[in-house]
């Protein structure tokens, strides 16, 4: 796989703060890749560095190889979906997809009304344009809609406008900024399926930007995990969600918080728990009356598929478990025993590394 | 549902009474005095016809008044609308680099709008005083030759017209920056994005299509303040030298008050009020064909 787009220890700083310390991140080609973090991470920032809507304050930006760290975004002809859509109000769908290929393929003064009347240049080139408009509207399923103004289209409708107008340059890179947050559940799902399929049709190199892992997890190839300014970790989802190479990383995947025991009392789980971390995830814990830690039920929120307990153990630490299916439930008060598959425990040093622990 | 109907008849009703009695009552009245020779104080009238209308725009007096006052609207609407969108242009990138000194200059340029015209008035005589005004002194200094600002009939105009804008600059501005503010900051980069990202393109792309609404309040209320032009007339020229810069509402007011001819004045009013009207009419048709998409 040959890199696309890439940022080579970028920072960026606002004033005194530093948004985004020392990030290096590749895109390759024909890759759907993830940045996931938490709201003020700075993915957002990154975005826009590779974007170049942005200057880095260090570091560089490479485009198929090459320095674009002064670029204009225009001239990086990368594309990007804003989470707002930013279409033109008073321009209609038709006009919106068009405005990229008109600034690109016509002059300023070939942009006058009117010129087409005059100049068959103009006429050729606009008879491309609306072949273009009309080939990635028809995509799109956007063909019925190309007279009406932004205002008279729904949220999804709107969307499926902001993705054709980013679309129709042949973009080098593909970046969305949180395209989902605006949908509602239905939509979401539809429209995952549908980001999916786009990548897939049209090949080029997609960066989703996200805070909302099950996006993350479902769609993308790779992920990037950003925390606090900084990439904490790259991997596959499967990787990220099954291998977290720190514990910053463990607390912000997974659908419940993972239950963290300090070392000493992580001894029972594990022999290693002496002197590492042991992460265990709610879903991987069980009620079993051979279980080797004790603890007390504090409460119980039920679900509907699941049951969430929280309890706590001997040595007063706070955790989670999640029962799925018709074990009998346990009362608040009642004194359980926990068991774990050893295949999935998580070790951390006392630097919050991963540290490998045999099974 | 009685009630209903009572509880709103008191609420609407008062103000509904003085605004019959104060503002369309008179309008009538005014409507049928333009019909009449009434001179006020006169005990009767006679009914005249459209005599006053043909003397308005069959006198060269009254053609002059008119003509003098589309010259002086068609001077003024354009650059201050211009000027006021350049200056907030301006002042708004400056808020970022420079919000102190921003700050300052917006107050600046509202000034003029804040302070009382028939003041100012004064000392623009002063300063257009042809051999005492500062304005002549800088003149020679730039090795240009002195004006009569205000007593040259080729001139005064224009000079009322300059008076004009600099007075209404200032909240064309405040207006135009407060459009500025609501443009979606996306827009600019979705701009940026697609290619238009400086200058011209960006201008035309995002800031003007956007500033639509606030453009077209801002050309209406300065088009009605522009054919109403009145305090500069009256304290500095009181139309003259010659009636170079005689307006409507300058007319008006001598006619009606200084001749008491309360039947032309009454025509002139209503001439002067059925064009404004017809002029915003056109304004808002025309413009809202093409900045309605909020």
């Amino acid at each position: 796989m040959t890199a696309r787009l890439s940022l080579d220890g970028v920072t960026k700083r606002f004033g005194t703060t530093e948004a985004v310390r020392n990030v290096s991140l590749t895109l390759h080609d024909g890759e759907f890749m993830a940045l996931l973090g938490a709201s003020g991470c700075g993915k957002s920032t990154t975005l826009r560095l590779l974007a170049g809507l942005e200057a880095p304050s260090a570091g560089r930006v490479l485009l198929n190889g090459r320095d674009v760290t002064r670029d204009s975004a225009a001239a990086r002809n990368i594309a990007l979906m804003f989470q707002s859509y930013a279409l033109y109000p008073h321009l209609t769908v038709f006009q919106n997809i068009a405005l990229p290929l008109r600034m690109r393929g016509l002059s300023a003064v070939q942009r006058l009304p009117g010129t087409a009347l005059v100049s068959p240049v103009v006429r050729k080139r606009q008879a491309q344009i609306k072949a273009q408009v009309s080939q990635v509207a028809e995509m799109l399923r956007l063909g019925d809609l190309l007279a009406r103004k932004p205002g008279q289209l729904s949220g999804g409708q709107q969307q499926r406008v902001a993705l054709a107008r980013a679309l129709v340059r042949e973009p080098s890179a593909f970046l969305l900024d949180e395209p989902l947050s605006n949908l509602d559940t239905q939509l979401r799902a539809d429209t995952r399926d549908e980001i999916r399929a786009l990548h897939r049709r049209t090949g080029y190199p997609f960066l989703l930007v996200t805070h909302d892992q099950s996006d993350a997890l479902s769609m993308a190839d790779r992920i990037a995990v950003m925390i606090a300014g900084e990439i904490v970790q790259v991997g596959s989802p499967k990787e990220i969600f099954h291998r977290p190479q720190s514990i910053a990383v463990a607390e912000f995947i997974g659908h419940h918080r993972i239950n963290l025991l300090p070392p000493g009392p992580a001894g029972r789980l594990h022999p290693a728990g002496t002197r590492l971390w042991i992460g265990i995830r709610p879903e991987d814990l069980r009620l079993s009356p051979e279980g080797a830690l004790a603890a007390t039920v504090e409460s119980r929120a039920f679900h509907g598929e699941e049951t969430i307990l929280k309890l706590r153990d001997d040595a007063g630490t706070a955790l989670r478990i999640v029962l799925r299916g018709g074990e009998t439930l346990p009362n608040p008060g009642d004194t359980v025993r926990l068991a774990a598959n050893p295949a999935a425990l998580h070790g951390f040093g006392a630097d919050g590394r991963r540290e490998d622990i045999p099974a | 549902m009685r009630n209903r109907a009572l509880t709103d008849l008191v609420l609407a009703g008062p103000a509904a009474l003085v605004v019959i009695l104060f503002i369309f009552l008179p309008v009538a009245v005014v409507f049928v005095l333009a019909f009449t020779d009434y001179q006020v104080g006169a005990r009767s009238a006679n009914w005249i016809g459209i005599e006053n209308f043909a003397t308005l725009f069959g006198s060269r007096q009254g053609r002059n008044a008119l003509l003098n006052t589309v010259v002086y609207a068609g001077i003024v609407i354009p650059a201050s609308v211009g000027l006021g969108l350049l200056v907030a242009m301006g002042l708004h990138r400056l808020t970022d680099i420079l919000p102190r000194l921003s700050a300052v200059l917006r107050t600046v340029y509202f000034l003029p709008v804040a302070a009382t015209l028939v003041a100012m008035a004064v000392s623009w005589q002063m300063l257009l005083h042809p051999s005492l005004g500062l304005i002549n002194t800088w003149m020679s200094v730039l090795g240009l030759a002195p004006q009569q600002w205000l007593s040259d009939r080729g001139l005064v105009l224009y000079t009322l017209a300059a008076i004009g804008i600099w007075q209404s600059v200032g909240y064309n501005m405040v207006l135009f920056l407060a459009g500025l503010a609501t443009i979606p900051t996306a827009l600019y980069d979705a701009a940026a994005v697609d290619g238009a990202d400086r200058g011209w393109s960006r201008f035309w792309t995002v800031t003007w299509p956007m500033l639509g609404p606030t453009t077209l309040f801002v050309v209406i209320v300065t088009a009605v303040n522009a054919f109403r032009v009145f305090e500069t007339v009256a304290t500095m020229t009181k139309g003259g030298p010659a009636f170079a810069s005689d307006t409507i509402v300058y007319a008006l007011y001598r006619e009606g008050f200084v001749y008491f001819k309360a039947g032309y004045a009454s025509a002139i009013t209503v001439v002067f009020f059925l064009a404004l009207l017809l002029l915003t009419a056109l304004q808002i048709m025309l413009v809202e064909r093409r900045v309605h998409y909020r």
